[in-house]
């Protein structure tokens, strides 16, 4: 069986993919993970995961262009300029 | 080349990275995997001479920081090998091959242990000229490698303190403990020498155009010797090499190793090849019956 295994560093940290350890069961790959990945103490916490328990997503199409959604499809500088210079007009 | 490989060859010479599941041609499959392999050998194998010394240490602490040293190295194996596997060789295989002889594993390896010195000389630069090559690697095009070699370099940085911190006891001891130091550095010399392999340009070396390995076998070599003969010298060692020089411009020059010799050295007819493979080989019989029983409960 091979386990992904994720860790986080510290309190507060996101957990983090770490690498992955073959196992034959859960004892032995909770061992291992503990060898691998703690026996510094650079791990707070661990999750196990069994791969084949992964589901991957990773294509991600923006078919309809939805600029709306974010940051970039906004851009306000040529009308602010334009509201500021309305509302001198009409103090 | 077909369409496929050569966008595939473009992605990776531009800095683009390649994750396990991604597409990749045969020829770089092949190459890394092959590559991988011997890393992975190499570090199962380079524990064989440092546990010689686990029995015979002078102190406790000694004792211990070499065990923990000897973990680290035998939990590089185990990541490496698992980098191997998603490449599709299963752990198994690599382990039968290596026994029979059909794999490789670095040349440091083949060479016996024969004093307390050997072991400051093998932690100090031994595992100074493997950080240099596997620094380079942290910008491998295959990212589950590199990846792994964050974690490894970042567990080895102790070995060299650790290494140091034995020559340093040894040439600040008796004129017998600094004997034991120069004698094991004369031995060790050639074997570290050839560390990097033959000085193939970067251009003509396909790993380098894989981006496999970014970094050319003489610019390795070269860091090696800028970074450490300095620092053997000043502790007043010498090193068997009339030729070692620095020139103005920062190269060194050095005398050729014979590269024939590498070659066969790292094909099993070094001075302790056959006996550590025999090793090898005696230990995974011994405890085939721990991995029948732990697979039977499990399966």
């Amino acid at each position: 069986m091979i386990y992904e295994v994720f860790r986080r560093e510290r309190q507060g940290a996101a957990m983090q993919h770490a690498g992955s350890i073959a196992a034959p069961d859960g004892r032995f790959a909770e061992i291992y993970a503990r060898e691998q990945y703690g026996r510094r103490g650079e791990s707070e916490a661990l999750w196990l995961v069994a791969r084949e328990a992964i589901e991957e997503l990773d294509e991600f199409v923006d078919e309809f262009d939805l600029k709306y959604r974010r940051v970039d499809g906004y851009s306000i500088k040529e009308r602010l300029k334009e509201a500021r210079a309305a509302a001198g007009k009409n103090p | 080349m077909d369409q496929r490989t050569e966008a595939f060859l473009a992605h990776v010479q531009d800095g683009g990275v390649v994750e396990a599941g991604d597409w990749m041609p045969d020829e770089y499959r092949a190459r890394l995997r092959k590559f991988v392999e011997m890393h992975a050998n190499s570090e199962l194998m380079g524990v064989l001479p440092e546990r010689d010394w686990i029995l015979r240490a002078p102190t406790l602490q000694r004792k211990l920081a070499l065990t923990a040293k000897i973990q680290d190295e035998v939990g590089h194996a185990q990541l490496l090998y698992r980098v191997v596997e998603d490449l599709g060789k299963p752990r198994e295989a690599c382990l039968d091959d290596l026994i029979a002889g059909r794999s490789k594993f670095h040349n440091v390896f083949h060479y016996p242990t024969r004093t307390w010195g050997d072991v400051g000389v093998i932690a100090w630069l031994v595992d100074a000229a493997a950080i240099i090559s596997q620094k380079a690697l942290l910008k491998c095009s295959y990212a589950p490698y590199a990846r792994i070699m964050r974690k490894i370099c970042w567990e080895e940085s102790f070995h060299i303190l650790h290494g140091r911190d034995v020559i340093l006891t040894l040439v600040t001891g008796t004129d017998a403990q600094r004997e034991l130091v120069q004698e094991a550095l004369d031995r060790w010399w050639e074997p570290l020498m050839m560390f990097h392999g033959n000085p193939i340009p970067a251009d003509e070396d396909p790993m380098v155009h894989w981006r496999i390995k970014s970094q050319a076998n003489e610019d390795a070599r070269q860091q090696f010797l800028e970074g450490y003969v300095p620092q053997v010298w000043e502790l007043g060692l010498t090193l068997p090499d009339p030729k070692l020089r620095r020139s103005d411009d920062g190269v060194w020059s050095y005398s050729e190793p014979d590269w024939e010799k590498l070659m066969a050295v790292v094909s099993g007819h070094g001075p302790a090849s056959a006996e550590r493979l025999a090793f090898r080989r005696l230990s995974r019989a011994e405890v085939d019956w721990v991995s029948r029983t732990v697979l039977a409960e499990a399966a």
